[in-house]
Parts: structure tokens; C-alpha cells; sequence
């Protein structure tokens, strides 16, 4: 009376265990770290094919794809952690092309004594925000590599999207008399960051704005307006993705200062660590160009949204052969808002 | 936010700026330096001289500690890093000032040598107490402002025994630079000075009384908020129409006559006057940076480790040592904003936010397109 024993004699210790190198060998201890965790969190008919790749339907129209790698530390921070950071960034590259996302796929590097407890954190977060965003991780990989050889965790994640007819929306459409619209406060996940990394304190605390765009995206695109770039300001932050829209387009700006809202204490906090919150990152923000005519419908479309409810039109296109974005500052002056000099924040997402 | 909106107001900006355009004699050109990298940076990032008359000009002056630093200080560090194999810790924009042999505190990092990014000098205490058998050496930069910590960690260090902790010093005067800019052959074209802010918290206002009296040029001590720039042009302004020279301090809400007495006792006790020392820029002067006491001479990494100063002299196309005098603008560097930007710094005023060509590079730049 011998019953078929289980693959697994003993389940994975998901509140003590550590991640061994056997994790990433190919053998059983790395099908039983797949098994319970990542296909039990992720859990989606495509996954659930267990095989080397996904099969997917194939989407009518033209297809998206993007990969973002994720080397954030901390891992866990106010607001997310690494793992909901790695959806929310790859879906927003996607639908930044006016794509609506599809699929996910994950890849992990996992450093050997990685506790189980917090790669189940992650992996469940993971699962949560792909599950929210309506976007399935269908396939992914897991190495390990020797303890020093890492930091924890690292995740890579790739976004294919199918892209709305008639949509063309590229970083060298900008024309000059555009408008600029901003969806909210910048510097909130670079903040949130350098915050927790320094141990500094703030009587309202600085959360990170990560968060998956797509849905704010689809209602900008229902509205009408005639959308030319969009973009999410992430590493570098706004400036740096208003002159690499710029240098695309062979374009000026010019920005108002008074109409860039920031958090008080993430403005507390740059001011304290004397960093320009206009270079700090975002997980959670969009810039649009979109011609003169349509920016006030755009405005109320993306205002009309959760993720948009604070979006201003914070600048206009200019015909400039130098590409300079510019900005008139809330003294009345006028300065360059240039690229990024060096890197003011490592690691940050 | 309170108590930093309040100086960033555009509405006052625009009443100080008719002040000045109306009092500024159309007929007479002010020429006026703003020593410290603060305000120069101030006066880019708020667009200021957009809201001067065109016969006030600012000058921007040598206050900006990685400017003034020379080669040869920066590779002291380097060697000190890859040949001693110490962990050196030093504030962030020092990475990138340009040492010899194409290499800075950045690239030797990159190619093995432990340099490590730090905010505060107890940060380089910290990880000399955690690295107990490696030598830890603070790259020690800065004018008063930054000295008064320096002294602090030498103190710390002493009473707790901290045997593997040194400092490379590199601690300068602002008076020191004031006299010897002034002192050049020939003399500056200056009209006045907007004096220090963050410095003259620790030193007072006492120190720059010999620059009215001797030199006869104004000094308005102003805070780095576009406002108290702005405010202390004005007052300048005024000296030189009623022919003034005085002390003059726009900041009364942090800086005294006397300075911060305890701050001043304490780098009192820790440091000494150095009888020389190179500034890039101004060459060598005396008496214009400190260097520890005999007392704590087991805290002087450049006794530890017998590393000694060689000069080496500026990339000839580079000039900032006439910018740094305030003889000449970024503008007219032959190599400014072609070979030499912020990504690759030839010269170290294009390193720092607060060097007069990174300010006018990263944010003045389109006025030589108009």
C-alpha cells in the first residue's frame, strides 16, 4: 500500500529558510522554489503550462515590447519594494508607447542567504500589483549567485503590448507651440529613497509614487487630444526626459516653475540634502506633449483620473536650433534646465 | 515651505529689482564679486542677473571648495587610495574634480581603489570604527564652514582611541583668498563684495572689516536665498553711490560681529595656520589654510603615510585660474562648453554646481545664443 510520495518531502521554510545556490541548479530544491512560491503568487493559465516559454494568442496590430532591469536599495521602502517597482516600471515603458500591456516576464538574480521570508514579500508584491494592473507574468527565470556576488535581489522584467490603432506616439513628434502637461508632483520615489537610505525623518513621511500608468494612459488616449510624446521621468528625472524629448525632436522649451508642484517634504528634503528635485525620480508620473489646441481637454481627461488628479500644463515647445529647455523661475529669472551632469542618486530604482 | 518661501518670493524680487535699476547710476558700471559658490549658484538657479540692469554685473568668486582644490591635492588622495590602500572618504563633488594622468576620485574608484562617498565626517568615523584593520582617511575640504566637523571627528577620534583614522587636510581661509584676489598686480576691477553666508556664521562679520578699511571696498554679508542676494546688491549699490566702503550684513537672521565663538575655539584647538598652501587659481598663499597641531599629528595622514605635495600645473588651454580671480568669464575659456563640460571637467570650476562654468554651463547658457 504504497501511496506515490510527493516530489517535495518537506515544504520551502517561507519564514526562516534562506536561498541556497541548489536554488538556481536546475534540480529539485530550484522546481520546488518555483513551484511554491513564484507559480503559486503569479498564478496564470500561461504560467501554469510550466514550460521552458509561455504561448501566448497573438495580438492583432503592432506589438510593444521593453525590459527594465530593477538594482533598488533598499528593497523595501515607503510606498513599495522592489518587487511591485518591477511591474509598475516595465508597464509604464509599455504604455508610454500608447501600448496597452499584455504580459510580463520576470527574471531573477537571487544571492545566495537571500532570506525566503523576504523573497516571498517580494514575490507576493509582485503578484499583487501584476494582478492589479490586469498585466500576467507568464514566464521568468532564477539564478543564484554566491553570497557578495549580489545585493539581495536583483529583477528583470520584460512588457509586451499591443499597440491602439491609429496611435503614434514617439520622443521626436514634439512641434514647437506644444504643451507640456505634468501629471503630479515630482521627486516623491527618489526621496522616498534617499530618505530611508540616509535615516532621515520628515513629520509626514515621503512615499514613493510607483504605480502603473497604463490606465491613466488609456483614459488620455479615449480623450481625443492629440498626443505627440509621452514619456515617464524616472532616472534623472524631469529634466533629463525633457531634453532627451527635446534633443529627439530637435526642439526648445520653456517651463514654469510655479507650475511644478512638489511635496513639501520631498522639497524639505532636497532642500536639506541640496539636491534639485527637478532631477530627482519618479515611478509614478507621465509627461505629455500634445499639440496647443487639444492640452486643455488632455488636462481634464488626466485630471479626471486618480493617478492624474494634479496634472498642470507646465510648458510649451520652441522652435530652438540649441534644444535648450529652459524655465522661467518662480523670482521671475530665466535658466537652463540641463541634463543631468555625473549621477545624483545610485540605484534608486 | 516655511522660512525658505519667504526668500524665493517673486512678487518682493521684482520690488528689489526696480530698487536696484532705479538707485544703479546709468553712467556707472558695478562690478561686483560674489565670493562663495552659494551665491553664485543662487544667483544661476533663480535666473538673478535676468533681473539686474545691465551695468550690475556679477562676478563669481572663488568660494567653492573643489574649485579651488589644485591637482596636486587630488592626487595626494588617489595615491594615498591605490598605493596605501587606504579607504578615503570624502564629500561627493570632490569625486570628480580632475586629477593628473586623466584620473579623479571617480575613475580611480572604478578601477579598484576604495573611495567612498560620504555626507558627514562622522560617516567617515563610523566606517573607520567598523573597519578596525584598515586605515580610513578623510579627504578634508572646505572653507569654515566645513572645519568646525572636521574638528569634531579629530576630537572624537582622539578620546576614543580611533588609531585608524586620519584626515588629508585641505581646510582653506576665505579671508586669506579675499586679500589675495584683491592684492593681485594692478588691481581687480571690483566695486564691492557680497560676502560669505554659511562662513561668516562661523567667522562673524569681524573679519572682513580690513577689506572696507584698507582696500575701500563695500562687503554686504548676505544669506544664499535669492532674496538676500538680491537685497544685498541693492545695499551694495548704495555704498557705492555714497562712496561707502563699510561692513555691511544683509544676514542678521544667523550671522554676529564675533561669529560663532565656540566653533572658533574649537578649530582653535585642533588646527594651526599652515605657512603656505596652493590654491588652484590663486597659486600659493600664505597663511590662507591650516593644517592639525603638533597635538594631533597622529591624525595627519599626510605625516601617516609620508605623502608628499607636488605641485602640478593647470591644463595650459584651461582658465581657471583667471575665472577663479574673477578676470575672466567661463564664457571666454577657449575649451568652456566644448572640450570642457560637466561630464568631463578640464578645470575644476566646471565640477561643482557652485563653480562659476558648471553654474553658467548648467544654467546660463543660452545667453550666448541671444
Amino acid at each position: 500500500m504504497s501511496a506515490v510520495k510527493p516530489n517535495y518531502t518537506r515544504a520551502l521554510d517561507l519564514k526562516h529558510g534562506r536561498v541556497d545556490m541548489s536554488h538556481g541548479s536546475g534540480g529539485r530544491a530550484m522546481a520546488q522554489l518555483i513551484t511554491e512560491l513564484f507559480a503559486a503568487a503569479f498564478d496564470n493559465e500561461y504560467l501554469a503550462q510550466g514550460n521552458d516559454g509561455a504561448t501566448l494568442p497573438v495580438a492583432n496590430g503592432r506589438l510593444v515590447m521593453a525590459t527594465d532591469s530593477h538594482v533598488v536599495s533598499p528593497l523595501f521602502f515607503a510606498g513599495g519594494d522592489i518587487g511591485c517597482l518591477s511591474v509598475h516600471g516595465t508597464i509604464n515603458d509599455v504604455a508610454v508607447m500608447g501600448a496597452q500591456p499584455l504580459y510580463l516576464s520576470a527574471g531573477f538574480i537571487l544571492e545566495e542567504g537571500f532570506p525566503l521570508a523576504d523573497l516571498k514579500r517580494i514575490v507576493e508584491s509582485m503578484a499583487r500589483a501584476a494582478r492589479e494592473a490586469g498585466v500576467p507574468i507568464v514566464t521568468g527565470d532564477t539564478k543564484v549567485v554566491e553570497q557578495g556576488k549580489g545585493d539581495g535581489v536583483f529583477i528583470t522584467t520584460t512588457g509586451v503590448g499591443v499597440l491602439r490603432e491609429g496611435v503614434q506616439l514617439s520622443g521626436d513628434l514634439a512641434q514647437p507651440g506644444d504643451r507640456i502637461l505634468l501629471s503630479g508632483t515630482i521627486g516623491d520615489h527618489g526621496m522616498a529613497i534617499l530618505s530611508q537610505r540616509e535615516g532621515l525623518t520628515f513629520s509626514a513621511p515621503i512615499v514613493s509614487d510607483t504605480a502603473a500608468l497604463h490606465g491613466l494612459i488609456a483614459a488620455m488616449l479615449d480623450s481625443g487630444a492629440k498626443l505627440r510624446v509621452l514619456r515617464d521621468p524616472t532616472r534623472g528625472g524631469l529634466a533629463t526626459t525633457l531634453n532627451e524629448i527635446a534633443r529627439q525632436s530637435g526642439v526648445g522649451m520653456m517651463l514654469q516653475e510655479s507650475a511644478i508642484a512638489v511635496n513639501q517634504p520631498v522639497a524639505a528634503a532636497c532642500e536639506f540634502l541640496g539636491l534639485d528635485p527637478l532631477y530627482v525620480a519618479n515611478e509614478g508620473k507621465l509627461i505629455a506633449v500634445c499639440a496647443a489646441a487639444d492640452a486643455e481637454r488632455l488636462l481634464q481627461a488626466m485630471r479626471a483620473h486618480p493617478l492624474g488628479r494634479d496634472t498642470a500644463i507646465i510648458g510649451e515647445v520652441l522652435e530652438d536650433p540649441h534644444g535648450f529647455v529652459q524655465m522661467t523661475t518662480r523670482l521671475g529669472g530665466r535658466r537652463v534646465v540641463d541634463w543631468l551632469a555625473g549621477e545624483q542618486l545610485p540605484r534608486i530604482c | 515651505m516655511k522660512y525658505v518661501d519667504e526668500f524665493r518670493d517673486g512678487e518682493l524680487a521684482k520690488n528689489i529689482a526696480a530698487n536696484i535699476a532705479r538707485e544703479a547710476a546709468p553712467q556707472r558700471q558695478y562690478r561686483l564679486m560674489e565670493f562663495c559658490g552659494g551665491h553664485t549658484h543662487a544667483i544661476s538657479r533663480y535666473g538673478i542677473a535676468d533681473l539686474l540692469p545691465p551695468n550690475v554685473r556679477m562676478i563669481h568668486g572663488p568660494g567653492c571648495p573643489v574649485c579651488v582644490l589644485p591637482i596636486g591635492r587630488v592626487d595626494q588622495a588617489i595615491r594615498l587610495a591605490r598605493e596605501h590602500g587606504v579607504i578615503l572618504c570624502t564629500y561627493a563633488d570632490t569625486l570628480r574634480v580632475p586629477a593628473s594622468d586623466n584620473l579623479s576620485l571617480m575613475r580611480a574608484k572604478a578601477g579598484g581603489a576604495d573611495v567612498r562617498m560620504i555626507y558627514s565626517t562622522q560617516d567617515a568615523l563610523k566606517i573607520a570604527r567598523a573597519n578596525p584593520g584598515r586605515e580610513v582617511v578623510f579627504l578634508a575640504i572646505g572653507f569654515e564652514t566645513t572645519t568646525p566637523p572636521t574638528a569634531v571627528a579629530i576630537k572624537q577620534a582622539d578620546a576614543e582611541g580611533l588609531k585608524n583614522f586620519s584626515i588629508l587636510c585641505n581646510h582653506v581661509l576665505t579671508p586669506a583668498a579675499m586679500h589675495a584676489i584683491l592684492a593681485v598686480e594692478g588691481g581687480v576691477a571690483l566695486d564691492g563684495f557680497v560676502g560669505p553666508a554659511h562662513v561668516s556664521t562661523v567667522i562673524g562679520s569681524k573679519p572682513y572689516e580690513p577689506f572696507a578699511a584698507d582696500y575701500g571696498k563695500p562687503v554686504v554679508i548676505a544669506g544664499f536665498e535669492p532674496l538676500d542676494v538680491m537685497q544685498a546688491i541693492l545695499m551694495l549699490v548704495r555704498q557705492v553711490n555714497e562712496g561707502r566702503a563699510a561692513v555691511e550684513n544683509e544676514f542678521t537672521r544667523a550671522v554676529t560681529r564675533e561669529g560663532n565663538l565656540k566653533a572658533q575655539e574649537l578649530v582653535a584647538e585642533v588646527f594651526e595656520l599652515r605657512d603656505m598652501f596652493e590654491w588652484r587659481g590663486l597659486g600659493s598663499v600664505p597663511h590662507s589654510a591650516l593644517q592639525l597641531r603638533p597635538k594631533y599629528a597622529a591624525f595627519d595622514a599626510e605625516q601617516k603615510f609620508k605623502i608628499d605635495y607636488v605641485a602640478v600645473p593647470d591644463n595650459k588651454a584651461c582658465e581657471c585660474a583667471a575665472i577663479l580671480r574673477g578676470q575672466k568669464r567661463p564664457q571666454e575659456c577657449r575649451i568652456f562648453g566644448t572640450v570642457c563640460t560637466p561630464e568631463n571637467p578640464v578645470g575644476s570650476c566646471m565640477v561643482s554646481s557652485e563653480g562659476a562654468c558648471a553654474a553658467h554651463y548648467s544654467y546660463g547658457r543660452f545667453r550666448e545664443t541671444v
